[in-house]
């Protein structure tokens, strides 16, 4: 039962996402593979878009990850590595893009949004602050509104 | 103050419709070239054709304008824009093609099949000098300018119209520039 039970969290320690990284495309020094695996999760398949190189099936995408290997195992830094391919294929290869003026509107444009948001709030907020002293006033009722009250409700109790 | 209020939603709506009509006409899948007014990248290929004795290089492309046709005979799109360059050619307009990712013989066979637009053709079997152009799939077409710089880059196959109304009046331009 034991034995199972660890067999059976071994294999689900095995589990993760799908990769289509070929043992032919995998370097021998399992460091560099390592790093190689993380960075690939990292930029775009620039023919599927939606998938990284270490997810996709593309021919292209298989290409990139042999360059990509190929430049790490010639001493390039992750960040070197990277810049290669964003000078062929611009940022948009980035699946987590820089934070640089091509990019102003991606991060700051939330902020923009929500900023927006939150003054008009504070409009509207203000707005009903403002009106609510008036507001009581008239909802008073005058002498002659009450007498009537009054008489409306003496003639229910009555019936 | 109230009354500009009250607009506020609407002119965001309009801006906010404005921004996916011009987007519902844009296709995603084409990416801005980072080559535009940049040196071609250094190559050096051998020929497609086994009867050629240079292939295609990056210092070809001095002295015209001229195009540079990325094409494969695995490619669909390649096969239905390939009579449009043999028409191209008659009229004199000098393209060179790039195989790309071919089995040997396999891109020579193609142009000896169907006829053979291009000029110089060169042979990149594993597919670096096509990285190197930022192509993402083919065909893809680069109009470089007498100096050897990358002008514009068509993603997709080159029609009539794409012709007429893009690369034709820009060839024309290059070809006024000295």
């Amino acid at each position: 039962m034991r034995r199972a039970l660890i067999l059976a969290a071994l294999l689900a320690a095995l589990a993760g996402p799908a990769a289509a990284v070929t043992p032919d495309e995998q370097l021998a020094d399992p460091a560099l593979e390592t790093r190689a695996r993380v960075l690939s999760r990292e930029l775009r398949c620039v023919v599927c878009q939606n998938q990284s190189i270490d997810e996709s099936d593309a021919p292209l995408a298989h290409d990139l990850r042999v360059l990509l290997r190929e430049r790490l195992a010639a001493g390039d830094s992750d960040d070197q590595a990277k810049a290669y391919l964003v000078d062929r294929y611009g940022s948009y290869v980035l699946l987590r893009p820089a934070f640089g003026p091509d990019t102003l509107l991606l991060w700051l444009g939330p902020l923009a949004v929500l900023a927006l948001g939150g003054m008009g709030v504070a409009i509207y907020l203000r707005g009903r602050a403002v009106a609510r002293p008036d507001q009581l006033a008239a909802d008073r009722l005058d002498p002659d509104e009450e007498a009537r009250v009054a008489a409306l409700l003496n003639s229910d109790e009555a019936s | 103050m109230k009354r500009l209020l009250a607009i506020v939603p609407a002119v965001v709506f309009a801006g906010l419709m404005v921004a996916f009509v011009i987007g519902l006409g844009r296709d995603p899948s084409i990416l801005p070239s980072m080559l535009i007014d940049k040196p071609l990248p250094v190559f050096d290929l051998p020929p497609v054709r086994a009867a050629d004795t240079k292939g295609l290089a990056s210092t070809d492309f001095r002295g015209e304008p001229a195009l540079l046709n990325v094409f494969g005979s695995w490619c669909v799109t390649c096969r239905v824009e390939h009579p449009f360059l043999m028409q191209l050619k008659a009229q004199g307009v000098p393209i060179h093609g790039l195989d790309w990712k071919d089995q040997p013989g396999a891109g020579e066979a193609w142009l000896v099949r169907y006829g053979d637009p291009y000029q110089l053709a060169g042979d990149d079997p594993v597919g670096r000098t096509v990285i190197d152009l930022g192509v993402t799939g083919a065909p893809e077409t680069f109009v470089v300018d007498r100096q050897g710089r990358v002008r514009y880059r068509h993603v997709g196959a080159i029609t009539p119209e794409v012709w007429s109304k893009t690369l034709a009046p820009l060839m024309t331009k290059l070809k006024a520039e000295s």
